[in-house]
């Protein structure tokens, strides 16, 4: 508030000229609807940047192979529990681009374990697109060529090793690639699950709501890790990775779809007596056209972000249950299996790098929750 | 509906559930080709014991394994006579655990309660810590306080609970000296209560009881103030500030009364969750809870023994819920869930 020469008061405050103007008929609020949900997400900072965070993260999948100095299952029977190495870029004061030292591992025979003594007169420079292990690209193209690799004699463990001598660096990046897909197969079937019932249930009401109602109470009543772990267990253990990581994705959405088919029935109840959807009863469409067409697009954005909040759920699920032994097993790289590695306090206290896939983990969940809170946050566009 | 009255109902459906849990536990657990008995009469026959077959091809007629399976439930259950007359979970016989060769009750025993116990404390610790924490975060909302909250709530959330567990054991015992692994001290252990017992086992609950609880936490601290801070905006906490009101008597008169209810009908959500939590946790501290009894019984099919301890698991739950809904009628006497009367 400030005062006028002549005695009149004045607010301060900026004046929005649109102020008094119904939001729906201003220009900046004239646009499509993805248009404007998206400039109310781009200023959701965290939100974006987790997003795109995440968009990289699942574009590197294909090229895990490629990024990774070594193959998954490659043991170094030289380098067991190797501590993470430094990559440097200079020797004695002069650049000399990116090396490393190399190390030879000695034994301890007082603790009984391998110490690692670095050679600091011989800087081991780093080979890029070099040749190494053979892998496929995007599961799809052989090739042996690596983004960087140790040059001969030397190692390059930017995680350090583990149990068996093998890269842990690549071994998160070969993990991600189960651990990260496992949340969309189960959302997935969760959708499928949650929007069919859900619906359903909404639609028609009656006798089969309550049925579903029913089911779904007693689906939320229940703990759900004693559930993953007796359905995990009735996995058989003879069938492949590929089929057990299938599964797994599938009983980790088997359990998610309540919570989602309340949320669609809910609105499903209030939308059903819309005047839209009568009219298209009225003009002969079926009960699954009504749905698909009229009443589904409605909320499918917030079923979207919904599913970008359970997610993490499942990821989380995932890695306990593989770190259990009732989930995903080795050969198969998971960021659970890893895990199963360092469940002791020894290996805590003596080798903390195996440790480390907890790392990406917190962050992937994190990533997802707060893309998931923006993303809901900016889905109606209409309001502040 | 009295209160009575709504609990008596609200018990009646929680045996009806109880009842749907079990046939689906029983599937379950049914699901794997095969059962104990037959994958070890299998190996006894290719080993060429026949002495231990015939042993184990009379356990089998005992807990009548080698009938249909719909019989082989309703024997489990109670509801039919097995091969000794009425004797399943209704009767308070838990059957008989195969790896570990003892009655399924001698094996849980203890670790029933100290399961009740490890999720006890984590639910009072949930309390515990979300009530200040959500409230202080809303009364102070968009300040560091609210947002350094928000972060460790995140950050709970995000943590896999095992590794939580590991992490904070460790560091727990090297800087506070707390004790590692267990329940309590392993002198206590078959010894009568006394006050040295209680007090081991309480310092042995405190880190699990943080693994277990810190996600429910969080979750609930981030609903306490969101439900706060709507109310907050209500013009009737406007009018109490305009007439002078101090701040926090305000604050815990009105608007934290109106709060509160989803905080407690919260823990019905919430159970499950920690319930979860629990079993990992205990896994992984080797607590002698119901946890590793329970995984060890799923990887060799050790039917009874699994299908006990997951009716016990979804016992706890149910009643936990049930608990919850009966206090939130107690607490707020506009929820009622019976017929309006005209």
């Amino acid at each position: 508030m400030s005062k006028l020469p002549d005695g009149r008061y004045v607010d301060d405050a900026p004046y929005d000229p649109d102020e008094n103007i119904n939001r729906i008929e201003r220009a900046d609020m004239d646009a499509p609807n993805w248009l404007l949900v998206w400039r109310k997400f781009r200023q959701h900072r965290l939100g974006l940047i987790s997003g795109l965070f995440l968009l990289a993260s699942y574009l590197m999948l294909p090229f895990a192979g490629f990024i990774s100095p070594y193959t998954p299952n490659e043991r170094n029977a030289d380098h067991l529990y190797a501590p993470p190495q430094m990559v440097r870029f200079f020797h004695e004061g002069d650049f000399v681009g990116p090396f490393v030292y190399p190390r030879t591992a000695v034994p301890d025979l007082v603790n009984y374990r391998w110490t690692y003594e670095t050679d600091t007169t011989r800087p081991m420079p780093l080979r890029f697109f070099c040749e190494a292990g053979t892998y496929r690209l995007a599961g799809l193209i052989k090739s042996d060529t690596h983004l960087f690799c140790a040059s001969e004699g030397s190692t390059v463990f930017l995680f350090g090793s583990d149990r068996l001598g093998r890269d842990v660096f690549s071994r998160i990046l070969y993990g991600a690639q189960l651990s990260l897909t496992v949340g969309l197969i189960g959302i997935t079937v969760s959708f499928i699950l949650g929007i069919g019932f859900g619906s359903i249930a909404g639609y028609f009401g009656g006798k089969i709501d309550w049925v579903i109602q029913r089911t779904i109470e007693i689906l939320r009543s229940l703990p759900e890790l004693p559930l993953w772990l007796a359905l995990s267990a009735a996995v058989p253990s003879n069938w492949g990775p590929v089929a057990v990581f299938f599964i797994i994705s599938v009983i980790l959405g088997i359990l998610d779809w309540p919570g989602l088919a309340r949320a669609v029935r809910a609105k499903f109840l209030s939308l059903r007596e819309e005047e839209y959807v009568r009219a298209a009863e009225m003009m002969g469409a079926s009960s699954g056209r009504v749905i698909r067409r009229h009443l589904l697009p409605n909320f499918v954005s917030h079923l979207i972000a919904s599913a970008t909040l359970s997610i993490p759920a499942m990821i989380l699920g995932e890695t306990a249950l593989s770190f259990l032994g009732l989930g995903l097993r080795a050969p198969a790289v998971s960021w659970g299996v890893m895990l199963a590695d360092a469940q002791n306090l020894a290996s805590i206290e003596i080798y903390p790098w195996t440790a480390i896939p907890m790392l990406p983990i917190i962050v992937v969940v994190l990533a997802f929750n707060f893309l998931g809170d923006g993303l809901r946050d900016s889905l109606d566009p209409y309001e502040d | 509906m009295s209160l009575l009255k709504y609990a008596a109902y609200r018990f009646m459906t929680m045996l009806v559930t109880l009842w749907v849990v079990s046939i689906m536990i029983f599937f379950i657990i049914n699901l794997p080709p095969g059962d104990y008995l037959s994958n070890q009469i299998a190996e006894l026959r290719a080993t060429g014991q026949s002495s231990a077959v015939e042993q184990a091809e009379f356990l089998r007629r005992e807990y009548a394994l080698d009938r249909p399976l719909w019989q082989q439930y309703f024997i489990w259950v109670g509801f039919m006579p097995g091969p000794n007359g009425f004797s399943g979970l209704i009767q308070g016989d838990f059957g008989w655990s195969f790896e570990f060769d003892q009655p399924v009750a001698d094996i849980v025993g203890d670790a029933l309660w100290m399961t009740v116990l490890v999720n006890l404390a984590a639910v009072l610790f949930v309390y515990m810590v979300a009530l200040p924490l959500g409230v202080l975060a809303a009364a102070k909302s968009k300040t560091w306080v609210d947002y350094t909250a928000a972060f460790v709530g995140y950050l709970g959330l995000a943590t896999p609970n095992f590794l939580l567990a590991l992490i904070l054991f460790y560091y727990g015992n090297r800087y506070l000296g707390l004790p590692i692994g267990g329940l309590m001290d392993p002198v206590y252990e078959g010894q009568p209560m006394s006050w040295d017992k209680v007090k081991s086992v309480l310092l042995h609950l405190i880190v699990p009881t943080f693994v277990i609880g810190t996600s429910g936490a969080a979750a609930m601290m981030q609903r306490l103030r969101a439900n706060l801070l709507d109310e907050l905006g209500k013009p009737y906490v406007e009018t109490a500030r305009a007439k002078g009101m101090a701040p926090a008597r305000m604050l815990t008169k009105y608007p934290l009364r109106m709060a509160f209810n989803p905080f407690v009908a919260d823990i019905g959500n919430l159970l499950p969750a920690m319930v979860s939590g629990s079993v990992l946790v205990s896994v992984v501290l080797g607590l002698q809870t119901i946890g590793p009894a329970l995984l060890a019984a799923l990887k060799s099919q050790d039917q009874f023994l699994a299908g006990f301890i997951l009716m016990f698991v979804a016992l706890l739950t149910l009643i936990g819920t049930m608990v919850s809904d009966v206090l939130l009628m107690l607490l707020d006497p506009r929820i009622r869930y019976g017929r309006r009367d005209v």
